[in-house]
Formats: structure tokens, C-alpha cells, sequence
């Protein structure tokens, strides 16, 4: 069993004094695949990731690579390499060196290491930059050059601590591509954390969604988007509007979630078969199940008035506040351009199907949801 | 005040002139010291007698030159055996310090900080005496309880290397400790989690990142310990170091020959100066 | 910087090795020679070896006005040194810090420095040919039909106030360069942008800004010039009533360590309290001023 797994935890709990950084985490990776980690900052994340390469050690539990335990293996035996947030490549050496460097610690000999360096410079795609001192790399080339110093010790774990978030966005949306396609090629097990929903939404096999040292869910990245099991993955994936409700009755498969503000929305009974009445909940709505004018279902009526129009070309939306209630929602515009007159002031008819209503009864632990 | 802000015309001819006093009042001292080493009169004064380099190079007497004057030869080889020590010793010192205060945590650390910082603060002829009186103190106790001679706790040599290590070490752990707290931690970790041993780390990205500011600070500690007067002057015995050796001939009246040994002495220390600034900023990134 | 929970023991033994130059440099250095030296001042010598307790040197430095005025005199022309660096040393730095760009900048900042790698005898030296009698100044003064013979200028006040100005120079400099290179330039524009003019802009943002330099570049002038002997010594001859000479002479010339040690210690208590007060008045820490 374990073999199909590189790297595992079991209850795995961090505490600085009283503070609990991690809370029993457990998780079990399947080899050669691309694990996120996502979660706002704080969320501890980084002590799970440290904890990984053994800068820290945890309170409890267990943390098992290649099948067997590494609890008091020290960072420099343990078979997993890292790409630091801010890369920390050794300034006093060049692309080379940094790249021998491990193998040099090994005590490889000096032929196999230039072999071993130049192929491994060659697969990130950065052939003749050895010689090349680190200051004269570009920020993408940096990256390559991190993540080629890991694998030419070819190890079976990569973790990686948010190492896009100094690039530039132009930058950062390529890197994505390419380290998702680099992955592919090379088979490494990769786990990568981030606060950046897109960056583990494009790239991963599986995210994990953390919030206040636990896992929300893990899962998909369309199964996070689609069908989101608490109230903090629905509102931090993805856009969402969001109210407070109360759960009234239910007519056929459809329930009615009344608004303080005396407005309601319509939910699925087939979709939420444990909401009762009376209970308080969050409701989500995604922007983009919103339609403007539209045919569709239209279990959920809105009359609204536009108060901005937010253009940002395909990813465009506008701020409407519901004639009825005074909510302000957000929806985004079909990339038709059958909106592009539409301007402030205007009114228009809003949506939307009783599926795409989630809601999820309100717990005690409420993270920082978008 | 700044380029981008106009100023009147006057105004800044005013300024400009002002500073380039102020480099006039800088430079002139160390211009005559240097032109009076060519004067060929028995004295560093005017009138100027028509240019020689028996200063440098002369034999016969009154006329003995700096390469032919066995007394002040002696003692620049003395300073330098003291800079060399003091230098050894602050450096190595100054980075246990540095370590230990940038990456250490234990009790008393900022009082023991500001103790290491005082050196700073106290004036050198009174760190002179108090080692002085102390080391004589325990030389006294020792010959007295068991009645061992230790004559290197008598002034002398021992005396002034460890007087001036005591506040050049200040300054090498002020450097050294500069560029640590510079240091990126995570590039420790980095060399751990690619397979380095602890040791393997320190000495193979820890100390290459600090060598500007430990050839800097070993620098600056030899120019220091070479150009001590106040505290040397309280614990030197026999063998003069140079300082020592030039003021009792300036206080006799001396020939030009100090000024051809103070141009020598400008031009070398001159020299280490631009390195050790070239050194510090060359691979500041 | 962390580690698996098995090495905290070995780093404490290696913490505990780190600091052993550390506590033996303070402890035998530092602390117990200053020690020693308050004890030593506080005996009185009764015949060969046997000493008593005694605060005779102490009265003795009260009572003799030789001392008292020299006392008083060195701690007041240490701080017009101060005063005057400060005030020479100010435009100086503010014009190679703000005023001056690129490689000019550099150059000027390091023809700052270079004289003083040179040792301090040697710009005394430098300075005895300059003033004295048959010196360069003397001789252009002649020569330009100003004086009409010989002038001495050595052996005065004001010249061992020239003296002692231009040895300092640089430690006022260096701080007050990296200061005011680190205020930004947009700051100083704010302040014209709002009404200021050069006087207020001054007054108001760069001198604020430039406190802790000032601080360190004070204290440490201070504390030099109340500690030299050269100085005084060279340019202001017989005469020149420093304290430190005062010092040299009880210990090296009459031997009489007690009284010398008394003297030292009154030094290092003035030295001590007038950098307290400044940093007090300036608001700054010994750390902070250093770092």
C-alpha cells in the first residue's frame, strides 16, 4: 500500500506554545503527481511544508517518504529537495556551481557531476547558461535554475513555498504552463503551496484547500469549483457572492432561503438534501452562473440596477444592487460582447438556476472567505 | 538642497567654493608632509634647499634616509608583528561574536552587547591604564602566592597587542556582524536540504557570503592597530612601535627623513584603504 | 534558525563554545581591568606594598587647581571640537550625500576617508610644518607682504583647535554620509512642493532625519578628543593642559599609579556622562547609534 505513495502524513500537528500551527493533517500523495497546497497566508502551510524538508519537526504525528518514517532525519538525509519562496540560490557561485552543489555534498566525482549538471540544465531548458552567474538571470530563468538544482539530485519529493510569487504577471502565467509541462515530462512527485487560487487550480492533480492549520478539502480542482463542501473552499476558489439566510420551506425540490433584508433565493433540494428549516446558513452564488436577460432557468428572478461596469476584456463583470433588496451582487459579463453598451444606471434581469445556489449551515469556524 | 530643486546661481557658487576649502584645509597637511620629504635641508621646514631623495636613500650622516635608518626600520617591523597578531585575533574573535549575537539567543544578550560595544566609548589612554594597572595587578599576586616571574603581563609587546585587540574587536564584530545580519537565512537551508552538513553549509555558503566583510574587517583592524598611539603609549615597554618610535623623534626635532617614512606610510595605507573599499562593495549583491 | 529536536543540545554546547572569546575579551579586557582601576584609585600608598582605603587621590584632583582647571578646560574644548566638527563636517556631507551624483560622488566620499588611513601623527606632523615659525604658512604670509617676520602659530588654543577638528573629521563625516544618503530625495521635493524653503526644509526634515548620525558622529568625536594626547600634545606644546597628559605624567613620569588611575577613572565618567546626555537629549540608544 504504502508503495504508491511518496510521501504521507499521519495526524501530523505543529505548536508554537500555545498557538497550533498545523492541526492533525493527514494526507497521502500518489507518485509522479502535482499536489498543491492552497490557503490565504497564516494558514500554515509553510510549517507543513517545513516540517516536510525537516527544518521543524512536528508536535505529533508522523511523516512518512518513500514509505518509511523520517521523523528525526535531519534536512540534509532526508530525499526531498526544495525551491525556497525567494529561490535562495547561492549568490558567490555560478548556474554551475549551484547546480553541482548537491551532488558535490554526495561526494559524486567530478566527471559524472558535469554530466549530470549539463543534462539537467539541458531539460530545464537552459543549456549554456552554466557559466553564467546568478545576478545575470532573468526572474523565469532563476525559477528554472532553483528547480534544476533539486532534480539533478533526483529526488522524490519536490516541494515547492510559493516560488512564482516574486514574478511579474505576464511572467507568472507562463511559469505556470511551464512548470505544469515540465512536471508532465519529469515525473516528480511536485508539491507546491501557494495562496494563488489559479496558480493550484492550472496546475495541479489535486489541491488541498487549508485554512487555520487544517485541511478544508481536498480534492480536484473542478470538484473545489464545482462543488465546494464548505463555506471557506466556495468562497476562497473561485468568485462568489455571498449572503447570510435562514432556511424556509421547501416547495418540491426547491428551497426557499429567506434574507434579512426580506428577499429570497431559491435552492435545490437535490443538491443540499440536509439543509432543515430554520437554519442559518451562508449562501454562494458564482458570478459567471449568473445570466443577464437570459432564457435559461430561471428559478431565481432579479430585477437590478447596474452601479459599475468592470471591464478587464474577457474577465469583465458588472456591480448591480438588486431593485427589491438593495444587495449588491457581481456578474460577470459573457464574453459575446452582448453587453458591451451596458452602463451605469441601466436595469437588467438577473438569473440563475436553483442548482447553482450553495449554501452551507453556518459553523463556528468562519476563516477569512473572500 | 537637492539638483532637482533651482537654486540661485550665487548660492551654489557659494557652496561649491565652501567645499572645495573644505578639501584644501583636508588635503594640505598630508601634501607639505609628503613635499617636504624631497626638501634637501636638514630640517622639514622652509625654505625649500632644491629637491633630493636622500631621505629616501641617503648613507652618510646627517643625512640618513628612511631605507638606511635601522631604528625606525625596526619599528615599523614591530608595528606590523603587532598589527599581524591584532589582526589574527579581532578577526576570529569578531566573528564568534558576530554569530553569536546575530544568530544566538540566550539571557543577557543585550547587556552583554552594549559591554561589547563600550570599547567605543572609552577613551584609549584609560583602556591603556586599566590593563596596564591590571595586568600588573595579577603579575604582582602571581609572583607574590607562587612565585612565577610572568614577565609578559610587564609592558611590553604582549601588553599592546592585547590593549589594542580590546577595542579593535569591537569594531571587527561591528563589521562582520553588518554583513551577517545581510544574510539570507533560507540559503542555509537550502544548502541543508540540497545535502550539506551543518559544517559543510558554514563553510561552504556561510563564510564565502561574509569573506568581503572579514577581508574588510582584518583591514581596518591592521590600519588601526598599525596607527595606535593613545593606548599602545601606555602599555609599550622596550620595543617601540613605530608611532611610538616616530613621536619621540618629532618631540626631538627631527630630520625629513619622517617625512620620506610618512609618505611611504601614506602611500601603503592609502593603498589598503581603496582595496578594502573595493573589496567591501564588490560583491555586495 | 531551527532544527529537529535533537540537536538543541548540541547547539547549546555550541553556543556556549561561541561565547567563550566573548565573555574572556569582556570579562578580562574590559570589565575587571575598569574594576581594578576604580579600586587602585580608591587606595593610598602607606609605605612599599601596603595600601589603605582612601578617597585621597580623589580630594587631592579637588583640591589642586592645576588639576581642576585642566579637568574643565579639556571637557570644554572637546566639546567646541565637537560643535565646531559638527558644524564644518554638516555641508560637507550633505553636499556629497544629496548634492553630488553618480561616480563624483564616490570619488568624493573616499578623498574623504583617504587622509585619515593615515596615521594621525603624520597629520600632525603635517600640521607643524604648516604653522610653525619657519613653516609654509609663516613663509607665504612674508612672502605676501602680509606680515612683515616670522609668525608662530603653533603652541596656541586655536590651533590645537584646527588640530583637533580636522582629526575628527572623519568620524563625524562617515556618519553623517550614510544618514543623509539614505534620506529620500522625494521627501526633501515634498517639502518644497508644500511651501517649504531651504531653511525650514532643513530644519524641519533633514536634520530630523539625520539625528541619529548626528548622535554618532557627536559621541564619538566627543570621545576621541577628550581622549588624545597627540594633539594637544604636539600642537599646543608645554602649555596645552590636556587632561590625558595629565594621566601620562602621574603614571609613566612620577610613577604614582593611585592618583593616575583616580584621574582616569574622573575621565572616563565624564567622557561617560556627556555621551549619556547627549543620547538622552538626542533621543537615541548606544545600539542604535552604532548599527
Amino acid at each position: 500500500m504504502a508503495d504508491q505513495f511518496d510521501l504521507e502524513c499521519r495526524d501530523v500537528v505543529k505548536k508554537f506554545d500555545a498557538f497550533t500551527a498545523v492541526d492533525s493533517i493527514s494526507i497521502a500523495i500518489p507518485k509522479g503527481s502535482f499536489f498543491s497546497i492552497l490557503g490565504p497566508s497564516g494558514c500554515g502551510k509553510t510549517t507543513l511544508l517545513r516540517m516536510l524538508a525537516g527544518f521543524q519537526a512536528p508536535t505529533s504525528g508522523d511523516i512518512l517518504i518513500n514509505g518509511s518514517s523520517v521523523l528525526g532525519v535531519p534536512p540534509n538525509r532526508r530525499p526531498v529537495n526544495m525551491v525556497f519562496q525567494h529561490l535562495a540560490l547561492f549568490p558567490m557561485m555560478n548556474v554551475a556551481e549551484n547546480v553541482a552543489y548537491g551532488l558535490k555534498r554526495r561526494g559524486v566525482d567530478r566527471s559524472t557531476i558535469e554530466k549530470k549538471v549539463n543534462d539537467t540544465l539541458a531539460r530545464v531548458g537552459l543549456p549554456d547558461s552554466g557559466p553564467k552567474q546568478i545576478s545575470q538571470l532573468s526572474g523565469g530563468q532563476k525559477q528554472r535554475i532553483a528547480i534544476a538544482r533539486c532534480l539533478v539530485l533526483e529526488p522524490a519529493v519536490l516541494l515547492l513555498d510559493e516560488p512564482l510569487g516574486a514574478l511579474d504577471l505576464k511572467l507568472r502565467e507562463h511559469m505556470k504552463v511551464e512548470l505544469k509541462q515540465l512536471q508532465n515530462e519529469i515525473g516528480t512527485t511536485f508539491v507546491y503551496i501557494t495562496h494563488d487560487q489559479s496558480e493550484a487550480l492550472v496546475m495541479s492533480d489535486q489541491v488541498a484547500v487549508m485554512n487555520a492549520g487544517r485541511f478544508e478539502q481536498v480534492g480536484a480542482p473542478q470538484d473545489l469549483y464545482y462543488s465546494p463542501q464548505t463555506a471557506f473552499v466556495a468562497g476562497f476558489v473561485g468568485e462568489s457572492n455571498r449572503w447570510k439566510g435562514t432556511v424556509g420551506k421547501t416547495q418540491g425540490d426547491q428551497i426557499v432561503i429567506n434574507l434579512p433584508t426580506g428577499g429570497s433565493v431559491v435552492a435545490s433540494r437535490v443538491v443540499h438534501p440536509e439543509l432543515s428549516e430554520g437554519q442559518t446558513v451562508d449562501v454562494f452564488v458564482r458570478p459567471e452562473a449568473i445570466a443577464i436577460d437570459g432564457q435559461g432557468k430561471t428559478d431565481n428572478a432579479i430585477g437590478a440596477k447596474v452601479e459599475n461596469v468592470l471591464f478587464n476584456g474577457a474577465a469583465s463583470s458588472v456591480q448591480v444592487r438588486d431593485s427589491a433588496t438593495g444587495h449588491e451582487m457581481t456578474v460577470a459579463l459573457p464574453q459575446t460582447g452582448a453587453f458591451a453598451n451596458l452602463k451605469a444606471g441601466d436595469t437588467v434581469n438577473l438569473t440563475w438556476a436553483a442548482e447553482q445556489t450553495r449554501c452551507f449551515a453556518k459553523s463556528e469556524k468562519q476563516g477569512a472567505a473572500a | 538642497m537637492i539638483p532637482s530643486i533651482p537654486q540661485p546661481r550665487f548660492y551654489k557658487g557659494i557652496y561649491t567654493g565652501y567645499i572645495a576649502l573644505f578639501f584644501i584645509y583636508l588635503s594640505a597637511p598630508l601634501i607639505v608632509v609628503g613635499v617636504f620629504a624631497f626638501n634637501d635641508s636638514l630640517f622639514p621646514s622652509m625654505p625649500w634647499e632644491g629637491a633630493t631623495l636622500k631621505w629616501f636613500f641617503g648613507s652618510e650622516g646627517p643625512y640618513i634616509g628612511i631605507f638606511n635608518d635601522s631604528k625606525l626600520l625596526e619599528s615599523v617591523g614591530v608595528s606590523a608583528f603587532v598589527a599581524l597578531c591584532v589582526t589574527l585575533l579581532s578577526v576570529t574573535v569578531g566573528t564568534c561574536n558576530a554569530f553569536l549575537f546575530e544568530r544566538a539567543q540566550f539571557p543577557g544578550k543585550n547587556l552583554l552587547y552594549v559591554v561589547a560595544l563600550s570599547p567605543l566609548v572609552i577613551p584609549g589612554v584609560i583602556l591603556g591604564i586599566s590593563i596596564l594597572v591590571f595586568s600588573n595587578a595579577i603579575a604582582n599576586g602571581v609572583e607574590e602566592t607562587i612565585g612565577w616571574d610572568l614577565d609578559f603581563l610587564r609592558p611590553g609587546l604582549f601588553l599592546v597587542i592585547i590593549g589594542q585587540f580590546a577595542f579593535i574587536t569591537t569594531i571587527t564584530t561591528l563589521v562582520i556582524s553588518a554583513r551577517l545580519r545581510k544574510f539570507d537565512i533560507s540559503l542555509e537551508e537550502a544548502a541543508l536540504n540540497l545535502g550539506a552538513t551543518r559544517q559543510a553549509a558554514l563553510w561552504t555558503i556561510t563564510i564565502p557570503f561574509l569573506k568581503p566583510a572579514l577581508v574588510g574587517a582584518g583591514i581596518v583592524a591592521f590600519l588601526m592597530s598599525f596607527e595606535n598611539f593613545n593606548t599602545t603609549l601606555m602599555l609599550v615597554g622596550s620595543d617601540a612601535p613605530l608611532t611610538i618610535a616616530m613621536f619621540d623623534r618629532l618631540k626631538q626635532g627631527s630630520t625629513p627623513v619622517l617625512n620620506a617614512l610618512s609618505l611611504l606610510l601614506m602611500i601603503v595605507s592609502g593603498g589598503l584603504a581603496l582595496l578594502s573599499v573595493f573589496v567591501q562593495r564588490d560583491k555586495n549583491t | 534558525m531551527t532544527t529537529s529536536t535533537g540537536k538543541a543540545g548540541a547547539m547549546r554546547v555550541g553556543a556556549l563554545l561561541l561565547a567563550m572569546p566573548l565573555l574572556l575579551w569582556l570579562f578580562l579586557l574590559v570589565i575587571l581591568p575598569h574594576v581594578d582601576l576604580l579600586l587602585v584609585s580608591l587606595r593610598e600608598r602607606i609605605s612599599y606594598g601596603k595600601y589603605e582605603f582612601s578617597l585621597i587621590n580623589y580630594i587631592e584632583f579637588f583640591v589642586e587647581p592645576l588639576y581642576w582647571n585642566t579637568y574643565v578646560r579639556t571637557a570644554v574644548m572637546s566639546l567646541m571640537a565637537t560643535v565646531l566638527t559638527l558644524m564644518i563636517g554638516f555641508p560637507v556631507s550633505y553636499y556629497i550625500a544629496k548634492v553630488m551624483r553618480g561616480k563624483g560622488k564616490n570619488v568624493l566620499f573616499l578623498l574623504c576617508l583617504i587622509p585619515f588611513w593615515v596615521s594621525e601623527l603624520v597629520r600632525t606632523f603635517g600640521w607643524m610644518i604648516l604653522l610653525r615659525e619657519s613653516g609654509v604658512i609663516s613663509n607665504f604670509l612674508q612672502w605676501a607682504g602680509i606680515a612683515d617676520g616670522p609668525i608662530e602659530m603653533l603652541y596656541n588654543d586655536a590651533t590645537i583647535m584646527v588640530g583637533l577638528v580636522y582629526t575628527s573629521m572623519l568620524f563625524m563625516v562617515v556618519p553623517l554620509v550614510s544618514v543623509l544618503d539614505s534620506l529620500d530625495d522625494s521627501l526633501i521635493e515634498a517639502g518644497y512642493d508644500l511651501g517649504g524653503n531651504a531653511f525650514t526644509v532643513t530644519r524641519d526634515i533633514v536634520i530630523p532625519h539625520a539625528m541619529p548620525g548626528i548622535a554618532s558622529g557627536c559621541i564619538v568625536v566627543f570621545m576621541l578628543t577628550l581622549g588624545n594626547y597627540l594633539t594637544p600634545n604636539l600642537l599646543g606644546g608645554k602649555d596645552s593642559l590636556w587632561f590625558t597628559e595629565q594621566i601620562y605624567t602621574q603614571f609613566i613620569t612620577r610613577f604614582n599609579w593611585e592618583s593616575g588611575s583616580a584621574f582616569g577613572f574622573l575621565l572616563l565618567v565624564l567622557s561617560s556622562l556627556i555621551v549619556w546626555i547627549g543620547l538622552k537629549l538626542s533621543r537615541q540608544t548606544l545600539s542604535e547609534t552604532v548599527s
